[in-house]
């Protein structure tokens, strides 16, 4: 029995070291691909330089980390204070019936592939925007509406957990120290589960910046630093998954240094939301 | 064998044919783009590389079969009323020179220009023809990745302009004139439409016998009627092989 046991707690561990090993793995392999190129055309050429025509030797990602900088507030603008109304909805004001129907298809919403939300945008949002906007439709706003709806289930799910895991006892002090339903919701519960809602926008943030089919069909991919919401422009992912297929030589270190860009911002963004994680439990 | 997006459909068909007709070892056909096609038979990944734009002067080492010719249509929304441009007013469009419809005698409105990603064959036929080594197509433009997808945009953006391959051409969107020349297959085929780039099957060296069964059931008759029947323009079997 011992042996087995020993066995399975081994084999365990050895399960989850894999997953460990895989990211570590993945890291490596985009550094040692990517670095070389950063190197050789200089850091600050490459971050901030303006011209990218990478089959005539020109390098330079500061239109697409300004393109994904822009999309991805964007997304943040729509779906953090949509996402955190629906959060505190779903926890405080909605009775059980409506919650049991809200709760599924939000998580549904998780589930739609990434192409379907694209198409959609392509077919509804573009030719809406380009009507009664102007501009040529594929912009920074029809990709920032579209991930915001994307990352709306991440943001709701973690600040409904956030909200719910605020003591009882507070709102119930609240309650009886005179306060109405709705100063109990903004003095109180609110202040208290702040770390957790911060840890939502910012794990939605992650998602937004990482998506790529979707902001591929609708942002435009042009390489030109956006002058407005209604500009077309390209971010860091859709860069790579343009043109990695054709990609050789400098080309393609050119990409793999993209990644490495976008794994920074990735990580900082994890980090962050580490750190408030670690502050999560409400003080008094 | 593998490569060029535009080639693969056609490319399929023909292996699909080949595969029913011939007993043995099974034609394989993936996509990737001409660079991917080029790269695999240099590498010897692929048997066969498909490459939809003629090979730079660095790409050396490959042996090339002419296997069909394709036109390039410029496509425009139906409504546009603008239906013929010349090569310099296209040459303007695409290179962020002329921004506006009225200045190619179209109605006023500013020109969304749609092209591809770097390192696609199409990109790289249109440049070739006709951008020419001066004039750059601007960073600017909208990038799509497929010829569907810029199609879609072009079918239902009244101001926008794109250009993709003739056979690929639907009702939903209409093919202009290039130097007054409509792109048809007849024009196509005879030359008088000057935008045309190869369909090409590279490589390696000398083929081997496997790979020299497929290169020479493609330029059989059927095989090029079958090519005519999808839109794209058959070569014939004396402009084959003409070596790297």
């Amino acid at each position: 029995m011992k042996t087995k046991e020993w066995l399975i707690e081994k084999t365990l561990l050895l399960m989850a070291l894999s997953a460990v090993a895989m990211l570590a793995l993945i890291a490596i392999f985009v550094f040692i691909e990517g670095t070389p190129i950063m190197a050789r055309e200089g850091l600050g050429h490459f971050l901030l330089g303006r011209k990218w025509a990478p089959t005539k030797g020109s390098f330079g990602i500061f239109p697409m980390i300004v393109g994904s900088v822009w999309v991805t507030i964007g997304a943040l603008v729509i779906a953090g204070p949509l996402g955190l109304a629906c959060a505190v909805f779903l926890v405080e004001i909605a009775p059980r019936k409506v919650a049991d129907i809200v709760r599924p298809a939000i998580q549904l919403l998780a589930g739609i592939p990434s192409v379907v939300y694209g198409f959609v945008g392509i077919v509804v949002l573009v030719p809406l925007i380009r009507e009664h906007l102007g501009g040529p439709g594929l912009s920074v706003l029809a990709a920032s509406i579209i991930l915001g709806v994307m990352v709306l289930p991440t943001v709701i799910s973690i600040s409904q957990d956030a909200l719910e895991a605020v003591p009882r006892t507070y709102k119930e002090g609240a309650l009886a120290l005179g306060c109405t339903h709705w100063q109990a919701i903004t003095r109180v519960i609110l202040p208290a589960a702040r770390p957790g809602i911060t840890v939502a926008i910012v794990l939605g943030l992650g998602r937004a910046i990482g998506e790529t089919m979707a902001v591929i069909m609708v942002v435009g991919n042009a390489v030109k630093v956006p002058a407005g919401l209604l500009d077309p422009a390209r971010t860091l992912t859709s860069n790579i998954a343009l043109e990695m297929a054709y990609a050789g030589g400098d080309h393609r270190e050119a990409l793999f240094a993209t990644g490495v860009v976008l794994f920074m911002f990735i990580m900082l963004l994890n980090s962050l939301a580490a750190l408030r994680f670690g502050r999560r439990r409400p003080s008094p | 064998m593998a490569g060029s997006t535009s080639i693969q459909p056609i490319a399929e068909l023909l292996a699909d044919r080949y595969m029913a007709q011939h007993a043995g070892p099974a034609v394989e056909v993936q996509g990737g783009g001409s660079s991917a096609g080029i790269r695999a038979a240099l590498s010897g990944a692929a048997e066969i590389g498909m490459s939809s734009r003629q090979l730079k002067p660095e790409e050396t080492g490959l042996k090339e079969y002419l296997m069909a010719r394709d036109a390039i249509a410029l496509i425009v929304h139906p409504g546009n009323p603008v239906r013929s441009l010349t090569k310099e007013q296209v040459r303007g469009i695409f290179s962020g020179r002329v921004q506006r419809w009225e200045a190619v005698g179209g109605r006023s409105g500013a020109i969304t220009f749609i092209t591809r990603e770097e390192g696609s064959g199409t990109r790289g036929a249109f440049e070739e023809l006709v951008m020419g080594k001066e004039t750059e197509i601007a960073p600017d433009g909208i990038v799509q990745d497929s010829t569907g997808a810029a199609r879609a945009i072009v079918a239902t953006d009244p101001d926008a302009i794109a250009y993709i391959s003739l056979g690929m051409v639907t009702p939903e969107v209409a093919a202009i004139a290039l130097d007054g020349v409509q792109p048809t297959h007849e024009s196509a085929t005879d030359g008088t439409y000057a935008l045309t780039r190869p369909f090409l099957l590279l490589t390696k060296g000398e083929p081997t016998p496997k790979a020299r069964a497929f290169l020479d059931f493609v330029v059989t008759p059927e095989s090029q009627a079958t090519i005519a029947e999808e839109g794209y323009i058959p070569v014939k079997p004396a402009g084959r092989g003409s070596g790297a």
